[in-house]
């Protein structure tokens, strides 16, 4: 469960984000679309605090998290390009995480195993290309099996197999109750994942509706036709 | 500290700057200390690289180093640590690198050659400058976001530090030759860490004898117990300022 209060943001004389207020109720799969530079990636990471905003706050759990830092234990995030130390290897990249959430036993391997990640654990993040460093931050998110999963572009440069294996996974993710954030650009996937759906611009959410009320409003099946019928 | 710092001390000796540098430092005490005939000649050499190239190496090393693990403080930042932690975790990474390159290629080479409370002083002097311009790279690679003048900056940093700050003392005291300054000189002297270790370990060698008056009043001073724990409280106050300056700063950084 995570709300955001009215979060402003401004990077120079830039407003990046006005007045944000969405709510993500536990068990909903949400895609948060909107075109470059809306501000889907700065609110995701307002949700983290790796950007701090202006005024608002971000209420997780029902606990404000301004300060906080435990609560990120619960996320799994997989940010956009994913970059990472370039002189560590993946296998060491995977064992300081497991070392920083030291008390977290149960780890979820699943698609550790299905790219055969471990057969490449030697490599150097340095030498990967982006679909593979996407694929070890796909399975970083998912590792430490948290309630809520913030995805930002997962399928960004992945090959359509890999992207299909992440699809299984968020709905199997899904079915298990967790809530799930997507932001995408590919309307096509998001489909069959998404219960709901933000829509940003210039900063501001236009609109947040589930699907449901989409499909009523607009009498279409596709993401994509709806969201250019209410747009237009 | 969640043993972050272990992965950050890995990561900087794969990285062979470090090693190049012990090295480097390892060769150039050897060399001094055979090559003059008596230890006092060749501690004032060392002290002259130590003032020269530690600095110069912490700055610049510790500034592409943190711009370098920007994707290592993201990766960690949506991790469930405290910002503290990362910021504290990358300095003590730092400086336990750069400071055992600096003890196993210097501080063992003098410690054998001068086993004296003069030579102890240059060690524990060498170390705090590492630590200093560590932190103070810290401060430089925070407060700029941009490579090129976060490097820039630290550049210009070590400049005004090992060169201009003395030009200007030098200035202030042929101006002002008819004042009575020189109290006023060792507060000066205070606000240049490398000045500050200079003035403390020349106190302690006989060529103190050859600075006249401006001499006489620094060994009433810094030849004292006070005057060095003094000095030496100065310098660890100027690794601690700047590097909780770069902390506060850090922990409002977006990234």
């Amino acid at each position: 469960m995570i709300i955001t209060e009215h979060i402003n943001k401004r990077f120079g004389n830039q407003q990046v984000l006005k007045d944000v207020h969405i709510m993500c109720r536990p068990g909903a799969c949400i895609a948060l679309i909107g075109p470059n530079g809306s501000g889907k990636t700065t609110l995701i990471k307002s949700i983290l605090q790796m950007v701090l905003p202006d005024t608002g706050k971000v209420i997780f759990q029902g606990e404000d998290i301004t300060g906080q830092w435990s609560y990120r234990a619960k996320i799994g995030f997989m940010p956009q390009m994913t970059r990472y130390p370039e002189n560590m290897s993946i296998g060491e990249v995977m064992s300081m995480m497991i070392d920083i959430r030291k008390d977290q036993k149960n780890l979820d391997e699943e698609l550790i195993d299905q790219y055969h990640l471990k057969e490449i654990y030697h490599k150097r993040m340095g030498t990967l290309s982006g679909g593979m460093r996407q694929k070890v931050g796909a399975c970083l998110a998912f590792l430490f099996q948290p309630d809520i999963l913030i995805l930002d572009e997962p399928t960004a440069g992945l090959d359509p197999l890999s992207s299909e294996i992440l699809k299984q996974k968020i709905l199997k993710e899904k079915a298990k109750g967790k809530s799930t954030i997507i932001s995408s650009h590919v309307l096509s996937e998001l489909d069959e994942m998404i219960t709901e759906v933000i829509y940003m611009q210039d900063g501001q959410v236009l609109f947040q509706k589930t699907l449901e009320d989409l499909q009523q409003e607009t009498h279409e099946v596709k993401l994509s036709k709806m969201i250019a019928k209410i747009i237009a | 500290m969640n043993k972050i710092y272990k992965h950050v001390i890995a990561d900087i000796i794969r990285n062979r700057i470090v090693l190049f540098y012990t090295f480097i430092l390892l060769l150039a005490s050897l060399s001094v200390f055979s090559l003059e005939d008596t230890s006092s000649k060749g501690l004032l050499s060392m002290l002259n690289i130590i003032l020269m190239i530690v600095p110069l190496v912490c700055l610049i090393f510790s500034t592409i180093y943190m711009y370098n693990s920007s994707e290592f403080i993201e990766l960690l930042l949506s991790q469930p640590l405290r910002r503290n932690t990362i910021w504290w975790s990358l300095f003590i990474g730092l400086i336990t690198a750069l400071g055992l390159a600096f003890f196993v290629g210097a501080g063992i080479v003098i410690l054998i050659f001068e086993p004296s409370f003069l030579g102890l002083m240059l060690v524990i002097c060498g170390i705090l400058l590492t630590f200093i311009f560590t932190a103070i790279a810290l401060l430089a690679a925070v407060l700029t976001k941009d490579k090129a003048k976060g490097i820039g900056l630290s550049i210009i940093l070590w400049l005004f530090y090992a060169i201009i700050f003395d030009g200007i003392v030098l200035f202030m005291l042929f101006q002002w030759a008819d004042y009575p300054i020189e109290k006023f000189m060792i507060l000066i002297s205070m606000l240049n860490p490398i000045d500050l270790a200079r003035i403390l370990i020349l106190m302690q060698m006989d060529v103190s004898a050859l600075m006249g008056y401006t001499g006489a009043i620094f060994k009433d001073f810094f030849g004292t117990s006070v005057g060095i724990a003094l000095s030496f409280g100065t310098l660890i106050l100027w690794v601690i300022i700047p590097f909780i300056c770069s902390l506060r700063y850090f922990k409002k950084k977006d990234l």
